[in-house]
C-alpha cells in the first residue's frame, strides 16, 4: 500500500509576524519554519499504513529551496521518498499549487494521498479537494480517525458539533485533522538513515506546467496588514464575587446586548 | 456573467444562519454587478425554502429537490452546485463557510477552473473582481485578496457579515436542476452533537473554560453559565489534551476558529494559539485570577479573580435577568 503526502512549509506558530517591502507577503528574513502542523498528522498516517501494510511514504513538497529541510525531516519520521517541486509559491494560489501537486505525483505509485486540512498561516483548506477533483478521487476531509483496508478505507469526518463514518473506494485523498493520530518525533536512527535518502525534484516545466497556469491567474494577493493592535478594555477586580458578576452582567446587557 | 449566486444549508426547512449572512451580503454585491441574487438549495424540503429566499431577496432559487441530497455527500452536491452555476452564470458564487461549505468550495472550484478566497470576513465587487478580506497567519495579519476568475467564489466565515433583516418579498421563481447525485463515498453513519450542546462556530455567544478549572468535573462551571446565557461550551487546548472534553470543542489554531458576538474566557491564559481562534469574536470577557495573563491584552472587560466564585455569581445573575425580560 502506497502513500504520497503533501506537505507545506509554513513559519513557526510562535512567529511574529512582520509585513515585508512590497506590502503583500511576510518578511521571512529570520523566520523559522516548521512542517506545518496538520500535515504532521497526514505524515503519520502514512508512516502508519507503510508499517502495517509495507509501501511506499512518498513525501512531495511545491516550494523554495527551503522546503528541502521540512522534506528531509518527513524522511527522518519515515518516510521513504522525496519530491521537491521548485518554484517560489507566494504569488501561487491554491488551484495552481493543485494543479502542481497532481502533476507532480502522476508517477509516484499510490492508494492513498494524505494532505493537512489545511497550512498553517495562509489558513486555506482548499488544496486537498482541488487535488481530488483533479485526480478525480473521492475525497475524505478532516478526518480525526482512519481506517485503511484492501480497496477501501473508513474514515471519520468532523462536522459542526458532529461527525460523520465515511467510507470511500481507493485511490482516494484524505485531508489529516488533529486527532487521527498521535505524530511521532524522529529517531537518532531515523535522521541517520534520512541523510542517505535523495530528495528528487523537478521544475515546472520539467512537469509540463507553464508559469501562467500555476501564478497570479485567479487570485491576487492585493495587501497584507497587521490588525489593529488591542490595547485590552477595561479591568475590574475579581475580589468581590458577586459585584464582579454584577458588573460582567451590566456590560452583557447594556454593550454587548445580548440580554 | 452578472448577479450572486449562494449556496444555501437548510436546518429544520429553514436557512442556517450562514446562508442568511451570505444572502444579506449578495444584494448589494449584486447590483454591483449588474444582476440579481440567486440561491440553491438541495433536498426534499428544499422547495419549503423559497418564501424565506423571496425575503432575503432571492429572485431566483435553482432546487435540487432529490431526496437523496437530504444527506451531504462532495460529488453530489458538486454536480448539483455546478449545475446550478451553468444556468445562472453569476460573476460571484458564495459559499458559507460551514464543514460542508469548506468541503464542496474547492471540489467546485477545481472543477470549473477558477479561483477561492476562503473563510472571508468581507467582500467587494471592485473593477470586475471580488475583493475579499480574510485574516491569516491565525490571525496575525489581515490579507486582502482579488478573485478573478468568472466566476469568483468566497467562502464566508461564520459571524463575520451582518445580517439583515428578512423583509416582505415575492417568492422567487424556482427553477428545478436534476443532475446525478452518486457519490463513490458512502455515509456509513452520523453521529449527532450531544444533546442541547449549540454548534461551536454558529453559536453567537461562546464560554470557553481553560486549565483554570483544574479538573473535568468543574467544566459544570462553564456549561451552567453557557446553558443559563444561551451559549456554546469552548475549550482550550490544554484541557482537551487533559481529556477533560472533547476536541469538537477546542477553540484555536489547531481547534475551530469562531467569531462568536461575545466570547467569555474563564481560566484560559491566552496562548498565541488560542488566541488565534477567538481574537476575532466582537466582544470579549476573560476571568482569570493572573492580572498578567495575555488574554487581558484583548478582553474588552477584564476580571481579575477567582472563576470558581465568580462564574456561579455570574449564572445566577444571567439566570435572574432572563427571567425578568
Ligand atoms: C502547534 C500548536 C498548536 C496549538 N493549538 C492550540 C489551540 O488550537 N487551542 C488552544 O487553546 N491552545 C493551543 N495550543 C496550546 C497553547 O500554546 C496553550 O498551551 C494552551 O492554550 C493553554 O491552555 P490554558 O490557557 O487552558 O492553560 P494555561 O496556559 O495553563 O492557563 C491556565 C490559566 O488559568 C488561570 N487560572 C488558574 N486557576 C484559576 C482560577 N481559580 N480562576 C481564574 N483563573 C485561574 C491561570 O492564571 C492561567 O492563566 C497549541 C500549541 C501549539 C504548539
Ligand atoms: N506548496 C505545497 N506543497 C505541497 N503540499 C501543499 C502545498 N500547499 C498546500 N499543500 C497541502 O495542502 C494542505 C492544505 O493547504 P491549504 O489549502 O493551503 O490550506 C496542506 O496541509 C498540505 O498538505
Amino acid at each position: 500500500m502506497n502513500s504520497v503526502v503533501c506537505i507545506t512549509q509554513v513559519p513557526d506558530t510562535e512567529s511574529r509576524i512582520r509585513i515585508g517591502a512590497d506590502g503583500r507577503h511576510v518578511d521571512e528574513t529570520g523566520m523559522k519554519f516548521i512542517v506545518s502542523p496538520y500535515d504532521e498528522y497526514a505524515l503519520e498516517g502514512a508512516i502508519r499504513l507503510k508499517e502495517s501494510k509495507g509501501g511506499d511514504v512518498t513525501v512531495v513538497s511545491f516550494g523554495p529551496d527551503r522546503v528541502q529541510q521540512a522534506l528531509r525531516e518527513c524522511l527522518a519520521r519515515g518516510a521513504t521518498k522525496a519530491l521537491h517541486v521548485k518554484g517560489e509559491t507566494s504569488e501561487a494560489d491554491s488551484l495552481g499549487i493543485a494543479k502542481v501537486l497532481a502533476a507532480a505525483i502522476k508517477s509516484v505509485p499510490h492508494d492513498v494521498v494524505f494532505l493537512g486540512k489545511q497550512g498553517v498561516g495562509t489558513d486555506n483548506a482548499l488544496v486537498g479537494p482541488m487535488l481530488a477533483e483533479l485526480l478525480g478521487y473521492p475525497q475524505v476531509n478532516v478526518v480525526t480517525h482512519l481506517d485503511v483496508q484492501e480497496g477501501k478505507l473508513t474514515a471519520h469526518r468532523e462536522t459542526e458539533g458532529a461527525e460523520e463514518v465515511l467510507e470511500a473506494p481507493l485511490p482516494a485523498i484524505v485531508t489529516a485533522q488533529k486527532g487521527m493520530n498521535e505524530p511521532r518525533y524522529a529517531s537518532l536512527k531515523g535522521i541517520m538513515a534520512a541523510k542517505k535518502i535523495a530528495i528528487e525534484s523537478r521544475s515546472l516545466a520539467d512537469l509540463g506546467l507553464s508559469d501562467s497556469e500555476v501564478f497570479g491567474q485567479r487570485v491576487q494577493f492585493v495587501s497584507l496588514e497587521l490588525p489593529k493592535e488591542k490595547t485590552g478594555g477595561r479591568k475590574v477586580d475579581g475580589a468581590d464575587p458577586a459585584a464582579a458578576a454584577k458588573e460582567i452582567l451590566r456590560y452583557i446587557r447594556d454593550e454587548v446586548k445580548a440580554i | 456573467m452578472a448577479g450572486v449566486l449562494v449556496f444555501c444549508e437548510l436546518q429544520d426547512g429553514t436557512l442556517k444562519k450562514g446562508a442568511r449572512e451570505c444572502l444579506s451580503a449578495a444584494g448589494s454585491l449584486a447590483s454591483a454587478t449588474g444582476g440579481e441574487v440567486s440561491a440553491f438549495v438541495a433536498g426534499s424540503s428544499a422547495q419549503a425554502a423559497a418564501e424565506q429566499c423571496g425575503q432575503y431577496g432571492v429572485r431566483r432559487l435553482f432546487v435540487a429537490a432529490d431526496n437523496a441530497l437530504d444527506q451531504y455527500t462532495t460529488e453530489s452536491y458538486t454536480a448539483a452546485m455546478a449545475e446550478a452555476v451553468r444556468q445562472a452564470a453569476p460573476s460571484i458564487v458564495l459559499i458559507p463557510g460551514t464543514s460542508n461549505g469548506r468541503d464542496l468550495a474547492p471540489r467546485l472550484a477545481a472543477r470549473l477552473n477558477v479561483g477561492v478566497a476562503s473563510d472571508v470576513t468581507s467582500l467587494e465587487w471592485s473593477d470586475g473582481r471580488l475583493v475579499a478580506r480574510r485574516f491569516v497567519y491565525s490571525g496575525k495579519a489581515l490579507a486582502t485578496v482579488a478573485v478573478t476568475g468568472s466566476p469568483a467564489m468566497a467562502t464566508v466565515r461564520p459571524n463575520a457579515l451582518p445580517l439583515s433583516q428578512p423583509a416582505s418579498g415575492s417568492a422567487p421563481e424556482v427553477v428545478n436542476i436534476s443532475t446525478s447525485t452518486d457519490s463513490t463515498v458512502k455515509v456509513v453513519e452520523t453521529k449527532a452533537p450531544e444533546a442541547g450542546e449549540a454548534s461551536l462556530t454558529e453559536s453567537d455567544i461562546i464560554v470557553t473554560g481553560g486549565r483554570g478549572l483544574k479538573e473535568a468535573a468543574n467544566f459544570s462551571y462553564i456549561r451552567d453559565l453557557a446553558h443559563a446565557i444561551g451559549g456554546a461550551v469552548g475549550a482550550s487546548r490544554a484541557t482537551v489534551d487533559a481529556g477533560w472534553i472533547d476536541h469538537q470543542h477546542q477553540v484555536g489554531q489547531t481547534g475551530r476558529v469562531v467569531s462568536p458576538n461575545l466570547y467569555i474566557a474563564a481560566g484560559v491564559s491566552g496562548a498565541i494559539q488560542h488566541l488565534a481562534g477567538m481574537s476575532s469574536s466582537k466582544h470579549i470577557i476573560a476571568i482569570n485570577k493572573d492580572p498578567e495573563a495575555p488574554i487581558f491584552r484583548i478582553a474588552d472587560l477584564g476580571v481579575v479573580g477567582d472563576l470558581f466564585t465568580i462564574l456561579p455569581a455570574l449564572t445566577d445573575e444571567v439566570k435572574k435577568a432572563k427571567a425578568h425580560s
